[in-house]
């Protein structure tokens, strides 16, 4: 990856809070907090990956890129240039109410989470998803030749002349046929499925395709194959990839970055390399080493975490991994640690990361 | 080593609208005395059928249609072992969850919503072990009668013994029956004449029928006030059941008692699942992928308490998972199946070291790796229809090297090596 590439996503401070109401009237009482102030950016040409356990937020940050939830707070630039992005958060820190206002039209182009439907609608065409269950995913009463045009149809970029053939050509690339066209989802494998739920991703040429969980109801041997092709399609259509998984195995297969998850806040975020020889949070350590190696002779110490995932509508005070850290001290308890730089294309929001 | 269950050659069919899905082919795995077992392949390949048909559970429209299921339990049996396809409902009822127990696949789904965990941790020792709880009560009666005190509460004390005492021995007297029955269910087991066969179909119904009925009993448990007496069983239970989740790790598990599945964490429910399995000390452990929709984290904390139970509470552990990882790291012999059929048996270093069949090897190398660089292997086609599924090897559509015979004959299973079996045409070799 080069450095200077720029970024096809660039998250700043995002917030995503589900509201908890009770009481007689459905007062507000609480928030859940499933994304807490996040920082990320996703550079272009690269697949990055997401781990997290269940319940994290790693598929709600996700979602809230393509919009499909909106975000409480913050902002996600898409396909903009650094040094705009600069100015408008210079614009929106500054202290002058006229420089903030400026700050906030510039926005109302820039921000996915503030621009119009109707740009939003073109804005589809970048921005994919492949989701987790393609049982679920893909409506069974519609045919396959017709799942993979409506993108298409939609968006208005195909004649309907040319619909079918370009719905072929889309079938071939994920190695399916023109006769798969007049079949029902349910005459498909669960593989073959995945498959068309790509062919439907791709089919309005995107730059970013969000991958969640797109392998985890697959078998082991189907997996394979549908990794195999996800990284040919990366570099023959020259993607972006947000791969959202909780299987480390996999996203160490198939990304180039990965960012680590816990309760609503990246705690690791480093090469992929990088991550699994020098892992610096101690709940990355704990991940890695919880992964069932698949080698008898392997004498890997198991870290085992105690407890559960705490609730993200109440979570610790300070570093949110303190109750389960078998390294927490004083200052864990009471303050939140920074994402900070720890050597070359690797952040890790942790206080003792320097003596662990 | 001594065996603990075997299966030979075990049929299971599935008879459905669109026509017989023939799960299982044939399936022969041995699970010995003392060693964690492993059943790994993908969905579809019979792991699950397997072990429903050794506990008979196979839900309907599946039914065993050929084979054996030997059961090796107490030491007068382990000559030639019992039969279970053969025996009566009723002495199934009276194995499952005391001699072999299972954990299903998810957790949230196998516990009942509208139960507590008391009442579904407590119903295995109130099923299997109450002649145990009974003589328990009894005992801290004695004690308490012993003692002066007010004279109605005494009355009440000395009118529970009575009712105790008077089900322990319908309880004995049954047991005694039943017992009886086994014995000579077990003698006449090869016998294949005529008059054996009438009579061993006639004790199996005899047993069904059989019950400790006691109309007494079953008159004051009815009766509004009187079946209070029956709480005294209860507290024990429940001072059982407090022991027995204390020792697998849950937190607080006076309050836990109280709770309902849907207020504990997909862990802690996974835990109570195995509290269940554990609660008679079965001989047997047989976990069906239990930790299939966990985190890693959370996987790892079971498998562990696994490890720990396999080593101080439970003999044999019969493991089923997908994940070969797990494999690795939990089990010690492994049989590798697919479609039905078992390709490879053997001790898991083996397995990971010198893998002989087509599929195993194309398993593990489809497996991404800590290490992996290259571009995955992938094995080719997709899991065939078990309605109509290949002839001969099951494997061949999709296996690199078929050969012409390949999708002629079933391969024998053939011992290639000292504990080492496998079931391919590649390899010659007499059957075992």
């Amino acid at each position: 990856m080069n450095e200077n590439g720029h970024n096809v996503v660039d998250i700043r401070s995002l917030k995503k809070y589900y509201p908890v109401r009770g009481g007689v009237f459905k007062r507000h009482i609480a928030d859940l907090k499933a994304v807490d102030d996040i920082d990320l950016s996703i550079r272009k040409g690269e697949c990055l990956g997401l781990v997290g356990e269940s319940g994290c937020g790693k598929t709600t940050l996700g979602k809230t890129i393509l919009r499909l939830h909106e975000a409480t707070d913050g902002r996600i630039y898409f396909d903009q240039p650094k040094d705009k992005i600069e100015e408008v958060e210079r614009l929106l820190a500054s202290q002058r109410p006229e420089e903030i206002a400026r700050g906030k039209t510039l926005l109302g182009i820039m921000d996915i989470t503030r621009v119009s439907r109707k740009r939003l609608l073109a804005l589809r065409k970048k921005l994919q998803i492949v989701f987790q269950d393609p049982s679920n995913s893909l409506n069974p009463r519609m045919l396959v030749k017709n799942i993979v045009a409506e993108p298409l149809v939609t968006q208005k970029l195909v004649e309907s002349r040319e619909l079918e053939d370009k719905v072929v050509s889309l079938l071939n690339t994920v190695g399916l046929a023109r006769e798969h066209l007049m079949r029902y989802p349910h005459e498909f494998s669960g593989g073959q499925r995945q498959r068309i739920a790509i062919a439907r991703a791709l089919a309005t040429n995107p730059d970013f395709v969000l991958m969640d969980e797109p392998t985890s109801a697959l078998d082991v041997s189907v997996q394979a194959q549908i990794l195999n092709l996800l990284k040919k399609l990366q570099s023959d259509f020259s993607l972006t990839y947000l791969f959202v998984t909780h299987h480390l195995l996999v996203v160490k297969y198939i990304s180039n970055r990965i960012a680590v998850m816990y309760l609503g806040k990246i705690v690791e975020l480093s090469e992929t390399e990088e991550l699994f020889t020098n892992p610096l949070h101690p709940y990355t350590k704990a991940l890695l080493s919880a992964i069932p190696v698949p080698d008898p002779d392997t004498g890997i110490e198991k870290i085992i975490l105690s407890g559960d995932v705490p609730n993200p509508i109440d979570p610790p005070s300070g570093c949110r991994f303190h109750p389960r850290c078998r390294h927490a001290r004083e200052v864990c308890r009471e303050e939140v640690p920074k994402l900070e730089s720890a050597g070359e294309a690797h952040q890790v929001s942790c206080h003792l990361w320097r003596e662990l | 080593m001594e065996k603990l269950i075997e299966t030979e050659d075990l049929y299971t069919n599935f008879f459905t609208f669109e026509g017989v899905v023939r799960a299982l082919n044939g399936v022969s795995v041995v699970v010995n005395q003392g060693e964690t077992y492993g059943l790994v392949g993908e969905s579809g390949c019979g792991k699950s059928v397997t072990v429903r048909s050794m506990m008979r559970i196979v839900q309907e429209p599946g039914k065993i249609v050929g084979g054996k299921i030997l059961l090796f339990l107490s030491s007068e049996d382990r000559q030639k072992g019992i039969d279970i396809i053969k025996r009566s409902e009723a002495f199934m009822e009276s194995i499952r969850g005391d001699d072999i127990s299972m954990i299903f696949q998810e957790a949230s789904t196998s516990l009942n919503p509208v139960l507590s965990i008391r009442d579904q941790v407590g119903e295995s020792f109130l099923l299997h072990r109450r002649g145990e709880l009974l003589e328990e009560t009894l005992k801290q009666l004695a004690d308490e009668l012993k003692s002066n005190g007010f004279p109605l509460a005494m009355a009440w004390k000395g009118f529970q013994r009575w009712l105790f005492r008077r089900e322990l021995e319908s309880l004995r007297r049954y047991e005694k029956h039943v017992k009886e029955i086994d014995r000579e269910l077990y003698e006449l087991e090869e016998k294949t004449d005529p008059r054996s066969t009438r009579r061993k179909s006639s004790l199996n119904a005899r047993r069904d029928r059989l019950s400790e009925h006691d109309f007494l009993v079953s008159a004051v448990k009815k009766s509004p006030f009187l079946e209070r007496y029956y709480k005294k069983i209860h507290k024990i239970v429940e001072n059982k059941i407090i022991e027995l989740l204390k020792s697998l790790g849950v937190p607080n598990p006076a309050n836990v008692l109280k709770s309902y599945p849907h207020e504990l964490s997909g862990g802690m429910q996974q835990r109570i699942v195995i509290a269940i399995a554990l609660a008679c000390n079965p001989t047997l452990l047989i976990a069906d992928e239990p930790t299939s929709n966990l985190d890693v984290t959370i996987q790892a904390q079971i498998i562990e308490l696994i490890k720990m139970l396999k080593e101080n509470i439970i003999t044999s552990v019969l493991f089923i998972t997908h994940d070969l990882g797990l494999v690795a790291e939990v089990c010690e012999r492994v049989t590798v199946m697919y479609a039905g059929d078992t390709c490879e048996t053997t001790s898991v270093k083996e397995l990971f070291k010198n893998p002989l069949h087509p599929y195993t090897k194309g398993l593990l190398s489809s497996v991404p790796r800590i290490e992996q660089v290259e571009k995955l292997h992938t094995i080719p086609g997709t899991v065939p229809n078990l309605i109509n599924p290949p002839a001969g090897c099951r494997f061949h559509p999709r296996c690199p090297s078929a050969m012409k015979i390949c999708a002629e004959r079933k391969p024998p299973m053939v011992e290639y090596k000292e504990g080492h079996t496998v079931s391919c045409h590649l390899y010659p070799g007499e059957e075992v």
